[in-house]
């Protein structure tokens, strides 16, 4: 059997590997019409009434989490709604520093959503009805990106401000504080 | 340990020195064929198959791999022409029209075009310069796996969902990190750094074969013009394919790491890529186009039995368009705003360029009136090369004009012009040359009623697929886009370039058919079935692995055509090892006998660690320096040295 | 209601000095690009068709093959000629049809600035006095003959202002300023698109060029400098409602109301336009629905989130831009 063959097969094989796809470069271009403004569902907040185990995670996070086409857009919309406009590019200013690792009201994904969309005490606004959830959730995957949470390779490698701050993707990857013994992740 | 006696040491060397067997008048025959096929005959097997150093193993593999991709390729733009064929259809959505039609420019241009041509190349050359290797053999086979790895990540990347979306030619920012996330951008840039080092190696393989390893007699003045187009072609190659490693080397940097070369918020420049890449994407495209004039140079010659008219004409005009080529890349930026007065001159040169063409088509033309043309089948498709290339020449001269080039850039005009120069200026005659060559290659004719129907079809299909598209260009419709609205004019167009295609694509199944068929019932074929001239039709049909018994002698042009009933030969090359004859640059006169490296996984081990070295840095800037050490230490036992002793004779190496 | 585009996308549409220069030294290259070609065909098909014996031709079977014909020489250089002047007097018309093309688009009387957003325009008219400044969406309009300067800038990845009919093409590069001048020359209405490949909606990023006459212009521009008009009926007032309190105020500026976001295109006026997400589809009433209900499911992919409206949001929100006038 001449190489003509065994090369072809070899390239046959390859191509009819079609798995399933990459869920870090999917890209969600819809969001549900119908439901974006209903409430959302149990809180994952960190204080909770009942002591049990805290609500599991929303089915959303896994659209959300790796994901870089989420990302870079939560990128730009964390300048175009004017985030920077209380937490800097991250570092913080009237608003805490999203760079770090202190989380005050959780850092899992949904936890974070809600702090964008209900606002918390102490400033941070209530973007529910301003934002869509989807924008919210993309918000969300950026501002996680920025304390190295998601994992690398979803993870655009300049930051996009003025010079100065360590690329996102070089940050390392930090465990977050827990505020009480609950937390996940 | 004995101290170093020179007296006993040369006596050893004179007692070897008689032992060493070397063709000669009472060497020759079956006899010497025997000795020489022990030489030069790889280990068989899997293992040997994979350490070849063969250029005969070596180009098949890059005709084949290379024609698998033009199928990919051609696949692609099948779906893409389906989804342009009515206004606003939704067979294809927008995101993953992005990534076809980056994949089809990808594989045709980096994965297709310039690997075929250099395959071509790497199994013809020794044997048209009558030598028994190229140079290099091990740099060649390394050269085919890293263009066989580039070519693997590209594809497996787009099955698996990782694949480019961001057009051939990457513009920033859209390809930088902010407006493509992931990792599809960088698994671009990677296949770039791949097929660049494998353009490369082949390319410095050519040249060094072309000017050291002639026959000799071979005069630089009396070489086929093929070798002609290819020195210029490799010479090309090592000059031009620097400028888009840098830039997509820059763009994985921008992206891995962060710098800001491209980044004009932090003073980097958005044209500074466009300026790389062009200044190599000028010249890529002669170096797809030169290879296809060495072609038709050969079959020209053949099919009407005299040499090519003016042969210092096409000399020079291959080599002033070699180097005018590099002088033109501004015209794909006729559109960014520039100075004015800078565009002036990249017109005057771009239209240049079309004197030298203009003169090697009167060359060809000539010879056809001077000759008897026989219209077979290689032939057919030279004419078809005459009648569609030089359309697309023109409508080049009319886009080398800046304020016709305003109205045309970016839009379907420009996909027609370049398709009719690289399919009519590169793919007819190298259908053309894979005929003419495929008795030689595989030792049977190819079928001549299914070569003239694909000739028929693939012409015809032609036109009538990128005919059309000069139109839907004045008609308004930009490039590079998924759908277009209705009532503009453009479904017409779009309508007739669907069927056109469909009928390219079944001629190319058609040929590849044929072949197919060919190889194993096609009419036995002789040494020299078409009556050429030039030195790979002196050997049998498939060449012997060793490919001359003796080393011919040249003393014109046409070897065969001036010494029909035996070339002379130069004799004494050693056949107990493999060792190849090298001559002076100009004047060909013998110079060196060269050892020939034997079979070596080296060269693959080499590219696979080089590989893991370019993949994982997709993913992390750590992987350089890490992967780097395999690499290294893979070269090294690659380059060590094999002999501590003094060989019998004094060698290159 | 729709508009016919035929014929003014195309550069056949010769309705701008640009587009017309354009047309005349096309023809002019046609016609001596086919020249050259009918040369060629001609002299390829009398080499193939030409009969000579044997004995005579200068091939090898003849023993003649190194000779060849002697006019062949003196062919050679009358063709290496005629193509280097032909080829030199191309670079001169075109050179010439450059410099008309400059002088046209000398003193420009007004100007307008173009910026690039992936995958709308944003449009500002300047003027000397800021509180004339005007600025709109996805249609331009331009007075009829008179040479008109678009500066060009990008927000994001390299884009192309091309109105094919009008003139030729510029690009708008991030961090650079191109800029086109256009000199109308026929008062109807172009359609121009993007022509640089940026991203996924790229082949929806078209623009509307409105040519009038200057003193429909200068109306025209009245009437975009007045503020939103204010909601007369309760359902109106609704849709004003959640306009600048919800999502669309986050984006969108409607002048004269809280609605104040700089991410999206202006809509002040946005009904007098004739089309909707950068002449995606032509304005009208169902389009409209569609397009607020849900973007993504016409343009896939733009920036536009769809929003979820309540039924009777929807029927409000449309009622309130349609009085965007």
């Amino acid at each position: 059997m001449s190489s003509r063959f065994r090369t072809s097969l070899l390239l046959i094989g390859a191509a009819a590997l079609l798995v399933g796809g990459c869920s870090r470069e999917e890209r969600h271009s819809r969001s549900k019409p119908i439901g974006e403004t209903v409430g959302a569902g149990p809180s994952p907040d960190t204080i909770f009434p009942g002591g049990t185990a805290p609500p599991p995670l929303d089915a959303r996070a896994k659209l959300y989490d790796n994901n870089a086409p989420a990302i870079a857009d939560g990128q730009q919309l964390f300048t175009q709604i004017n985030c920077v406009g209380c937490h800097s590019h991250g570092g913080g200013g009237m608003g805490p520093a999203l760079m770090d690792d202190e989380w005050r009201y959780g850092s899992r994904i949904d936890q974070i959503a809600t702090t964008i969309a209900e606002g918390r005490p102490n400033g941070m606004p209530a973007w529910r009805g301003k934002l869509t959830d989807d924008q919210i959730w993309k918000l969300v995957a950026y501002v996680r990106s920025m304390s190295g949470l998601p994992s690398k390779d979803a993870v655009s490698s300049r930051s996009e401000s003025m010079s100065g701050p360590t690329p996102n993707s070089l940050t390392a990857h930090s465990k977050p504080q827990p505020s009480d013994t609950a937390q996940q992740q | 340990m004995t101290p170093y006696d020179p007296r006993a040491d040369e006596q050893r060397l004179a007692r070897e020195r008689k032992k060493i067997v070397r063709d000669g008048p009472d060497l020759t025959g079956a006899r010497l064929a025997t000795r020489l096929e022990r030489a030069w005959n790889r280990p068989p097997g899997l293992l040997g198959w994979l350490a070849t150093v063969d250029h005969k193993e070596i180009g098949r593999r890059y005709i084949v791999t290379a024609l698998i991709f033009l199928a990919l390729g051609g696949a692609l733009a099948l779906v893409m022409r389906l989804q342009l064929a009515r206004p606003d259809q939704d067979l294809v959505g927008a995101a993953r029209f992005n990534e076809l039609f980056t994949m089809h420019g990808s594989t045709m241009m980096f994965l297709f075009a310039v690997p075929v041509m250099e395959g071509v190349a790497v199994y013809l050359i020794p044997l048209m310069l009558g030598t028994r290797s190229t140079a290099f053999p091990r740099l060649n086979a390394f050269s085919y796996y890293m263009y066989l790895f580039g070519g693997l990540m590209l594809w497996g990347a787009f099955v698996l969902n990782v694949g480019p979306d961001i057009g051939w030619f990457a513009y920033t920012p859209l390809s930088g990190p902010q407006f493509s996330p992931g990792k599809r951008a960088d698994v671009w840039a990677q296949m770039i750094t791949f097929t660049e080092i494998s353009a490369l190696a082949a390319a410095v393989v050519l040249v060094a074969t072309i000017l050291k390893c002639r026959a000799p007699g071979m005069t630089l003045a009396r070489m086929p013009l093929y070798a002609w187009a290819m020195l210029v072609v490799a010479v090309m190659i090592i000059f031009s394919m620097p400028a888009v490693a840098l830039a997509s080397s820059m763009l994985i940097s921008d992206r891995l790491v962060g710098t800001n070369f491209f980044n004009a918020w932090e003073h980097g420049d958005n044209l500074l890529w466009q300026h790389l890449f062009w200044f190599f994407g000028h010249p890529e495209v002669y170096i797809i186009f030169l290879p296809a004039t060495g072609f038709v140079s050969v079959i020209v010659e053949t099919f009407c039995r005299r040499p090519v008219f003016a042969y210092p004409v096409v000399v020079l005009a291959l080599i002033s368009t070699g180097i005018l080529a590099f002088g033109l890349w501004v015209h794909h930026m006729f559109a960014t705003g520039l100075p004015r007065v800078g565009y002036s001159f990249y017109t005057a040169a771009s239209m240049t360029v079309a004197i030298p063409t203009g003169l090697q088509i009167f060359c060809w033309l000539a010879t056809m009136w001077d000759g008897r043309p026989r219209l077979q089948v290689p032939m057919l498709y030279v004419i078809g090369f005459i009648v569609t290339f030089v359309i697309g020449g023109l409508s080049g001269v009319i886009i080398a004009s800046v304020p016709l080039d305003l109205e045309l850039h970016d839009t379907y005009f420009i996909v027609a012009h370049f398709h009719y120069v690289l399919i009519g200026g590169a793919v007819f005659p190298l259908l053309g040359a894979l005929t003419y060559w495929f008795p030689k290659i595989t030792g049977r004719m190819m079928d001549d009623t299914l070569g003239k129907i694909g000739f028929w079809m693939i012409f015809l299909g032609f036109q009538l697929a990128f005919f059309p598209m000069h139109f839907a260009g004045l008609l308004g419709m930009p490039r590079r886009v998924y759908t277009y609205p209705a009532g503009l004019g453009l479904e017409l167009p779009n309508l007739l370039s669907t069927i056109g295609a469909f009928v390219v694509g079944a001629s190319v199944v058609l040929f590849v058919v044929n072949a197919l068929w060919s190889y194993f019932r096609g009419v036995p074929a002789p040494d020299n079935p078409w009556g050429a001239s030039s030195l790979e039709w002196a050997v049998s049909s498939p060449p012997p692995v060793y490919n001359f018994q003796h080393i011919p002698v040249v003393e014109s042009r046409t070897p065969l055509w001036d010494e029909p009933d035996e070339l002379p030969v130069v004799t004494g090359l050693r056949v107990d090892e493999k060792e190849m004859l090298m001559t002076t640059v100009v004047a060909a006169a013998p110079d060196l006998r060269e050892p020939v490296p034997l079979p070596s996984l080296w060269p693959l081990i080499s590219a696979i660690a080089t590989g893991v070295l370019f993949i994982s840095s997709i993913f992390s800037p750590w992987a350089v320096a890490v992967g780097a050490i395999p690499a290294a230490i893979a070269l090294t036992a690659w380059f060590w040295p094999k002999e501590l002793k003094r060989h019998p004779e004094p060698v290159l190496s | 209601m729709s508009f016919d585009y035929q014929k003014y996308q195309s550069a056949f549409g010769n309705a701008g000095v640009g587009n017309h220069q354009f047309l005349v030294l096309f023809a002019i290259f046609l016609a001596v690009c086919a020249i050259m070609y009918v040369a060629v065909i001609l002299f390829l098909v009398g080499g193939l068709l030409r009969r000579r014996r044997a004995g005579e031709a200068n091939v090898v079977e003849s023993g003649r093959h190194l000779r060849s014909d002697p006019l062949m020489r003196t062919g050679l250089i009358a063709w290496g000629a005629v193509v280097g002047i032909g080829l030199v007097a191309l670079a001169i018309a075109s050179f010439i049809t450059d410099r008309l093309d400059a002088q046209a688009a000398a003193q420009p009387k007004l100007t307008i600035t173009v910026t690039g957003n992936q995958w709308w325009w944003d449009v500002q008219y300047n003027a000397s006095d800021p509180s004339k400044t005007l600025r709109t969406a996805n249609e331009i309009h331009v007075p009829l003959g008179i040479p008109t300067r678009i500066i060009l800038r990008s927000n994001d990845v390299i884009h192309s202002f091309w109105v094919p009919s009008l003139a030729g093409k510029e690009d708008l590069i991030p961090g650079r300023e191109t800029d086109i001048t256009i000199v109308p020359q026929r008062a109807v209405i172009f359609r121009g698109q993007c022509a640089e490949f940026c991203g996924v909606q790229h082949a929806h990023m078209a623009l509307v060029v409105d040519v009038d006459p200057y003193p429909e212009f200068v109306n025209w521009w009245q009437r975009e400098l007045r503020p939103a008009a204010a909601p007369t009926n309760p359902l109106v007032l609704a849709g004003y409602r959640v306009a600048t309190q919800r999502q669309c105020a986050s984006c969108h500026t409607i002048a004269g109301t809280p609605a104040g976001g700089n991410v999206g295109p202006d809509l002040t006026h946005f009904a007098s336009r004739r089309s909707i997400a950068a002449g995606m589809m032509p304005m009208s009433e169902g389009n409209l629905y569609g397009w607020v209900a849900d973007p993504q499911s016409i343009k896939p992919g733009t920036k536009m989130p769809t929003i979820g409206l309540e039924p009777d949001e929807l029927h409000a929100v449309v009622a309130y831009l349609e009085t965007l006038k």
